[in-house]
């Protein structure tokens, strides 16, 4: 009985004191994930911290290194939509949008269709299209450059819009309709099915019933598609002219007020004028982005 | 019943394993495939044409002007030729760095000249990308591990880790090129004075870096939608059976991940190969840094055609890599992004 008793007090002890170190082992593993969690942040957020609290010091304190903002300014955002240096700042930003705009429709637009047939029909060389559109969006930008340069200098097109237009669209273009296509995958087919048992034609099923559904995947893969146009910089870096030039390049030449002098306050302004929206953009649709982003991957 | 539906192994709708279409099976699948398949061409026409346009076209007139010369002053004669055909001449002067001699025929490029680049450009870029590739797979599994945990927070981290990913690259070079500057923060945070962008490691490695604080979070994303699509009870029988955390690693997270793992690697490699914009705009390509991409871009105001043959190797060269990766690393893309991936779920 009493042996009974302490061996029972044994165990229960035992089985504390296991839990104990079970408990220790989960907190241990749970402060190192926190501390992983914060280097994670740090290199991630950190430098791009920098731009922004740079961006707002005054000139003469470019190199201060305090981690607070410090002699507060908007000077630089002034400086950096100032065209007596020669950069057209404002106007990027303007070419930037349109450009990205109309590459986003015409994408979306052509995209749309081919998505729908990838993702919903049955036919012939399907993987065969599939791999050239993929294959399409992994292209590198080098090998397109020289053929347009020369012929868009030969039909007087360098610096025009549709210049910069047109390349954009040969990667804007796959990444759309494979993004399209994953999302199309996932979605509740059955209603189209529904449909057409209630006399829809199979056109009148995806305009009515299937396009409203699919808009919101519809308009992160215009997110997508417009984010990696306006961040495009090598062609339009030897196809642009001063007056159609994107803010990528824009960026990338800014001149001061000496030659021999970088203007880092007011790159790092205009930098935060290029990269706050996305970001805003980015956070807001943040779970649909990464959807869309993985999509190709995983799905 | 259509037995042949494409060059791959496209499941027969007959066979019901993929839920493709949910047609009644039988009498007028035939009819059906083949009303899909007029479907398809037509839905498929407006992306196929806009891509030969702006892709198949420039490549195949890139392939043609290779092999003409470039219209210029003969070095022989001084005076102005119109070019002609070349032969595989374009070609042979990359690979062999001969550029055309005063006194005609070829000899060894001169340092410093675009025609003694090409070796250099090529083991820049293929430094860059091992390294690069290699730094984002180890830190962006490392990311994907964290983000895949669930802790109070995490979805702070998985949102800070789109910042890189959305900043513009040509942003991201200015921006490490200030953080770069002789005065700028890195050197005082690591009390060291060198002149990053102004001698060859450096400016590579200060190359580099831009690179994986810019990409990884696309890595780290990509392996996290791997690591999610593994089933918890998995790992919660491993615990049963007594594996240790480094054995659930190696025998559960890294086979069920690979395939992700390796799509995401493919993806990250032939961008790197590309790579252009970083070493652009944050060193110009100077000290060692010209990668192949800057090298076609400074060739074309010199001379399309050359410019065409070596944008051409450029190409052949990512190309193969692609290849490799697919045939012999198996990473399937097609088969990953096709309609197989559905049952994985």
């Amino acid at each position: 009985m009493t042996t009974a008793t302490a061996d029972a007090t044994a165990l229960r002890a035992r089985q504390d004191k296991g839990r104990k170190t079970a408990q220790n082992r989960e907190k241990w593993a749970q402060g190192r994930t926190y501390i992983s969690a914060v280097v994670v942040l740090i290199w991630c957020l950190a430098p791009a911290y920098w731009m922004v609290v740079t961006a707002f010091r005054e000139v003469g304190f470019t190199y201060d290194t305090s981690i607070l903002p410090t002699h507060v300014t908007m000077d630089n955002f002034i400086t950096a939509f100032d065209t007596s240096f020669g950069n057209r700042f404002g106007q990027a930003l303007l070419n930037s949008v349109f450009i990205g705009g109309v590459v986003t429709v015409v994408s979306l637009v052509i995209g749309v269709f081919a998505a729908y047939a990838l993702a919903r029909l049955n036919f012939r060389f399907k993987y065969l299209v599939l791999g050239f559109i993929l294959g399409a969006s992994m292209f590198p930008g080098v090998a397109l450059i020289t053929p347009l340069f020369q012929l868009f200098t030969n039909i007087g097109w360098m610096g025009t819009y549709q210049a910069l237009i047109i390349p954009n669209i040969s990667f804007v273009l796959p990444l759309t309709v494979y993004t399209m296509t994953s999302f199309f995958r996932e979605m509740p087919w059955e209603l189209e099915e529904s449909a057409r048992v209630d006399g829809c034609t199979q056109g009148q099923a995806f305009r009515k019933v299937i396009m409203p559904l699919a808009a919101p995947a519809i308009f992160t893969t215009a997110i997508l598609a417009f984010i990696s146009s306006w961040n495009e910089f090598l062609i339009a870096s030897q196809l642009s002219s001063d007056a159609t030039q994107p803010v990528t390049v824009a960026i990338a030449n800014f001149a001061g007020a000496q030659p021999n002098q970088i203007p880092y306050t007011a790159i790092m302004a205009a930098g935060t004028i290029v990269t706050i929206p996305l970001v805003i953009l980015v956070l807001v649709f943040q779970r649909k982005i990464v959807a869309g982003l993985t999509a190709g991957a995983v799905k | 019943m259509a037995t042949e539906l494409g060059p791959t192994p496209v499941k027969s709708p007959a066979s019901g394993a993929a839920p493709v279409h949910h047609a009644p099976k039988g009498v007028g699948e035939d009819n059906r495939i083949a009303s899909q398949g007029r479907w398809a061409s037509w839905l498929l026409a407006p992306t196929i044409v806009a891509l030969g346009i702006v892709i198949v076209y420039p490549i195949i007139s890139a392939i043609v002007m290779s092999f003409q010369k470039d219209a210029g002053l003969d070095p022989a004669t001084g005076l102005f030729t119109a070019g002609g055909s070349a032969g595989i001449q374009n070609y042979v002067n990359w690979l062999a760095q001969q550029c055309s001699a005063p006194a005609g025929g070829t000899v060894a490029c001169p340092p410093g000249t675009l025609g003694g680049q090409f070796w250099s450009a090529t083991a820049t870029t293929f430094f860059f990308t091992i390294v690069t590739v290699t730094l984002e797979t180890v830190l962006g599994f490392w990311m994907a591990v964290i983000m895949a945990r669930t802790f109070r927070g995490r979805s702070l981290v998985r949102a800070a880790v789109l910042v890189p990913w959305a900043i513009p690259t040509a942003v991201t070079a200015k921006l490490w090129f200030f953080i770069f500057a002789f005065e700028g923060i890195a050197n005082k945070l690591f009390n060291t004075t060198i002149l990053w962008t102004g001698s060859e490691w450096p400016a590579k490695w200060a190359v580099i870096i831009a690179d994986v604080w810019k990409t990884t979070p696309f890595m780290a994303l990509l392996i996290l939608a791997g690591l999610q699509m593994i089933p918890a009870e998995v790992y919660e029988a491993a615990k049963v059976d007594g594996a240790s955390a480094w054995q659930r690693f190696r025998l559960i997270t890294l086979p069920l991940v690979k395939p992700a793992l390796m799509v995401a690697i493919l993806f990250r490699t032939l961008d790197a190969l590309r790579m252009f914009d970083l070493p652009y705009i944050l060193t110009g390509g100077a000290n060692n840094t010209t990668t192949l991409s800057i090298l076609v871009i400074n060739q074309i105001r010199q001379g399309f055609n050359s410019a065409a043959a070596l944008s051409t190797i450029t190409f052949i060269i990512i190309f193969l890599v692609a290849f490799i990766f697919v045939r012999f690393l198996g990473a399937n893309v097609v088969e990953q992004s096709g309609a197989t991936g559905k049952g994985k779920k």
